[in-house]
């Protein structure tokens, strides 16, 4: 079976910087993976080296098609929605419009308006904010805009950067939970950085660990979880 | 909302600087050319048909405009500010020159000192709301003043002084002591003399603490800032001295024309100063000087160049300066975003690499 | 008092001219956070399109939607190939570029259709709205086509999936990109849409102050003191910015006339528009940069 998302000897640079050095993994078709490491190891460059919005060198192919090159909105229109650190809120516009931006190749068709239940169908809140500035929502309901807009794409693999970033522990197990009913419900593969690795393990089914820009550990997420050194680095017991 | 993100304001400069330093041209060379200069007049009488007085003028001209130039560079080019508009402080130095002439009946070699203060006081007081802004927004104001000068040279309740429309002619300067120097000669002597006083001074203070202070300025602002460097007099006192050099070279040009009216002063003349500092090398001295002579070539060769376009080539179009000058703004900042001084260096570099 | 209500009339229509090329800068500015000084000029070489077109036999309406049409094309490739590569380069670079644009349009207009004013059509008839004296039929019909233009524009960007993604591009262009969006197209297509209206600007104004290259200097400084007094960073103050502009430009004259002839005294007068522009655009930027309906720019280190 050949793999949705198939990295190798990807290698990104900020100026001068090598940032990432001949990272590789694979990830398979209707699974969660994760990316664990210290801050600065690469997880978030790993994942703008896939969508293009580094310069990058190596080969990078989805559903078994090289997208390296390619023009970051080439490669989201692929199907891989990245839903970015910070959460990429347009904060001047309504939440509406916020979701109808991903879908709008496709008009105003019943289709978008579908997908916008759907959405809302996993994120009730987002309903009812509808017409409120994206600016004024709270860190967590921009998450889920995040995570939404993202849906609205209709992709088939969701790059997700530190959702939990920033939001009290209650919003976070809730937009958890979601992630894994999203995955489960509409079959989107995922591809998540955290800090939180006890959380991201949980969700996960393979985990991989970046150290300095180098994939130093890979696996099926109860291996790596029950791992003496990643109990101690990044576990904390 | 800016579209900027913070690391690409932080890596973009705000002028593409020449690779050239302040003090970077050599000292002997610098000497030689002096040398040369002055004593270009006595070969008159050896080649009279290369050396014409109206030759001697024309690089009269030329050092004006590289005075003027030089005046941008150091707002600009050492200082980051940008400004549309500095055809204004021209104007101010011309007008000053002339009516102080004409209505004091000064002597012509008093009015620089007079016209330098005058400027200066000018731009310090158009530098105090230039320090909130920065890039564009400077740009676009004075740009705005480069477009209102002609008008408010017009301005009724100072026709007395300026002569309005009609502008005020003047008489040209005659050599002093009884030397054996025609106008033109004499005018060639006295910008030379000018020019080399007023760019001594400018290197001094480049390749000194207020340099660096007005370099780091422009590199970054806020971190100069952090470093204890006193941005806001910095940049009033930069925008004062420049329009002081730029202002002197006005006052030279209404001695030198021997009139000053308000349509000279117009948006072309800023233009042509915006040229000049380009072409020559932002944040150069010797680009200023290219820079000067580049401006008053084209100004001065288009008309032969349009003749060129309609009876050579067959076009039955009037080539101006004008279109001479959007071509070169647009195509220098593709191929040589430093100017030719900054070109130059570059070529050097790789040949001797 | 009737001659103060004629001045305001007249300064709307002025002022409905000043709001379009206002709106085309914001609509560049918001995008790019660039200010187009060659917007006043592309919008001279539209209006002188349109007057070929028209001295080649077109009726005034076909030349003037060609030109429009000519002028949104011409606004987007000078994106594309002018603009597009300098995307990295320093301020200085790009204000150069936009001067040189500048140039390059005053002066090829210059060598083809000469520096001669010439007449330019006007396409409402003279006394179709059944009363003159308050204000001209052109300048009624400036107003109206100018209005028509501002809410077909707002209607696009407000209601279509097109003009949304423009918004988005202009607001967030790393979270337009990562919604799907083709970022360079919608600055370009901006671009299009600016040169656009600013031909529409002129094709209106030309009748008023007659056809010649430097016709749109004037109208430009006065648009920039209309888009900073609204708020260069909002599209609807600086349409705003732009009417008030008018008004205030006529009103200064007319009270400049009225202290003239009342204490004979010579303050101000048409001979200061400029001036006034000026004055207007140096303490927008010093006392209130965002306008009076813009956002505050926070600025990051």
């Amino acid at each position: 079976m050949v793999a949705l998302l198939e990295v190798n000897g990807l290698r990104a640079f900020y100026g001068q910087t090598q940032a990432l050095y001949d990272v590789a993994f694979a990830l398979e078709q209707g699974g969660i993976t994760t990316l664990l490491g210290a801050n600065g190891a690469g997880k978030t460059t790993t994942l703008r080296a896939i969508c293009n919005m580094v310069r990058t060198e190596g080969r990078v192919a989805f559903d078994g098609q090289p997208i390296t090159g390619r023009a970051t909105e080439s490669i989201v229109r692929l199907g891989v929605a990245h839903v970015p650190e910070g959460r990429g809120t347009f904060t001047t516009l309504t939440v509406e419009e916020n979701l109808r931006i991903a879908a709008y190749t496709r008009g105003r068709s019943a289709e978008v308006k579908r997908d916008l239940d759907q959405v809302f169908e996993y994120f009730p809140r987002l309903r009812e904010r509808i017409q409120q500035q994206a600016g004024t929502l709270s860190g967590g309901e921009q998450q889920m805009l995040a995570v939404s807009r993202a849906l609205m794409l209709r992709p088939r693999l969701m790059l997700l950067d530190e959702p939990s970033f920033g939001l009290a522990p209650l919003i976070v197990q809730e937009i958890f939970r979601i992630l894994r009913r999203i995955n489960e419900e509409s079959k989107v593969s995922m591809l998540l950085v955290e800090q939180n690795a006890a959380l991201a393990l949980d969700l996960a089914d393979h985990a991989y660990v970046l150290e300095t820009g180098r994939v130093v550990m890979a696996g099926p997420s109860s291996v790596v979880k029950n791992d003496e050194n990643i109990r101690k680095s990044y576990l904390g017991y | 909302m800016t579209t900027a993100t913070p690391a690409d304001t932080a890596t973009t400069p705000a002028v593409p600087a020449s690779p050239m330093a302040a003090a970077g041209a050599d000292r002997r060379w610098v000497w030689i050319v002096v040398a040369a200069a002055a004593a270009l007049p006595l070969l008159r009488s050896v080649v009279p048909d290369i050396i014409s007085d109206y030759r001697l003028f024309l690089m009269s001209t030329m050092m004006i405009a590289a005075i003027a130039v030089l005046g941008l560079n150091l707002l600009t080019g050492f200082n980051g500010q940008i400004s549309l508009g500095h055809g204004a402080f021209y104007a101010v130095g011309a007008y000053t020159a002339a009516i102080l002439m004409d209505k004091l009946s000064l002597p012509y070699w008093t009015l620089l000192p007079i016209v330098a203060v005058v400027c200066f006081v000018v731009g310090f007081l158009f530098g105090l709301p230039a320090l909130r802004l920065e890039g564009h927004y400077l740009a676009l104001a004075t740009f705005a003043l480069a477009l209102a000068v002609p008008q408010m040279l017009k301005y009724r309740w100072l026709e007395d002084l300026t002569g309005g429309v009609q502008g005020i002619v003047l008489l040209k300067p005659e050599a002093p002591f009884g030397l054996p120097l025609t106008e033109d000669q004499w005018l060639y002597y006295y910008c030379l003399i000018v020019t080399v006083l007023l760019f001594w001074a400018a290197w001094n203070l480049l390749r000194g603490r207020s340099g660096r202070a007005m370099m780091a300025i422009r590199d970054h602002s806020m971190a100069a800032g952090t470093m204890g460097i006193d941005t806001a007099r910095y940049k009033t006192v930069t925008f004062g001295i420049s329009a002081a050099y730029t202002g002197i070279a006005g006052a030279l040009s209404a001695s030198a024309i021997a009139f000053v009216a308000p349509d000279s002063f117009g948006f072309f003349l800023s233009i042509s100063l915006l040229i000049g500092l380009v072409v020559g090398g932002v944040a150069s001295l010797p680009g200023s000087i290219i820079g000067g002579i580049f401006t008053v070539l084209v100004q001065n060769s288009a008309q032969a160049l349009s003749n060129f376009v309609k009876n050579d080539i067959g076009l039955p179009y009037d080539l101006s300066p004008y279109s001479v000058y959007g071509i070169l703004l647009l195509v220098l900042m593709y191929v040589m975003p430093t100017g030719i001084a900054g070109g130059v260096v570059m070529a050097w570099r790789r040949l001797r690499r | 008092m009737e001659q103060l209500i004629q001045q305001v009339a007249s300064g709307l229509a002025n002022g409905a001219i000043y709001a379009c090329v206002a709106l085309a800068l914001v609509m560049i500015f918001v995008s790019t956070d660039h200010i187009n000084f060659a917007q006043g000029e592309m919008a001279m070489f539209s209006t002188y399109i349109s007057w070929q077109l028209i001295q080649w036999g077109l009726d005034y309406w076909i030349a003037f939607f060609a030109a429009v049409a000519i002028s949104f094309v011409a606004g987007v490739l000078i994106e594309r190939i002018v603009l597009r590569p300098l995307h990295t380069a320093p301020v200085l670079s790009i204000i150069v570029v936009f001067i040189g644009l500048l140039a390059i349009c005053n002066s090829v207009a210059g060598t083809v259709w000469s520096y001669l004013i010439k007449e330019y059509p006007t396409p409402f008839p003279k006394e179709v709205f059944g009363f003159s004296g308050l204000i001209g039929a052109h300048q009624l019909g400036v107003v109206v086509v100018t209005l028509l233009v501002l809410s077909l524009l707002f209607v696009f960007f407000r209601y279509t999936p097109l003009g949304l993604a423009m918004r988005a591009a202009a607001q967030n262009p790393v979270s337009a990109r990562l919604a799907g969006v083709r970022v360079d197209w919608m600055l370009a297509l901006g671009w299009g849409l600016a040169a656009a209206v600013g031909a529409v600007a002129g094709m209106m104004v030309a009748h008023i102050v007659y056809l010649d290259p430097n016709m749109m200097a004037g109208i430009l400084l006065y648009a920039f003191a209309g888009a900073l007094l609204g708020g260069i960073s909002s599209p609807g103050g600086a349409v705003l910015g732009g009417f008030m502009v008018g008004v205030l430009e006529n009103l200064v004259a007319y009270l400049g006339n009225a202290i003239e002839k009342g204490f004979g005294v010579y303050i101000i007068g048409n001979g200061e528009k400029l001036t006034v522009a000026l004055i207007i655009v140096i303490t927008v930027l010093t006392l209130k940069p965002s306008g009076l309906f813009g956002r505050v720019v926070v600025k990051r280190v």
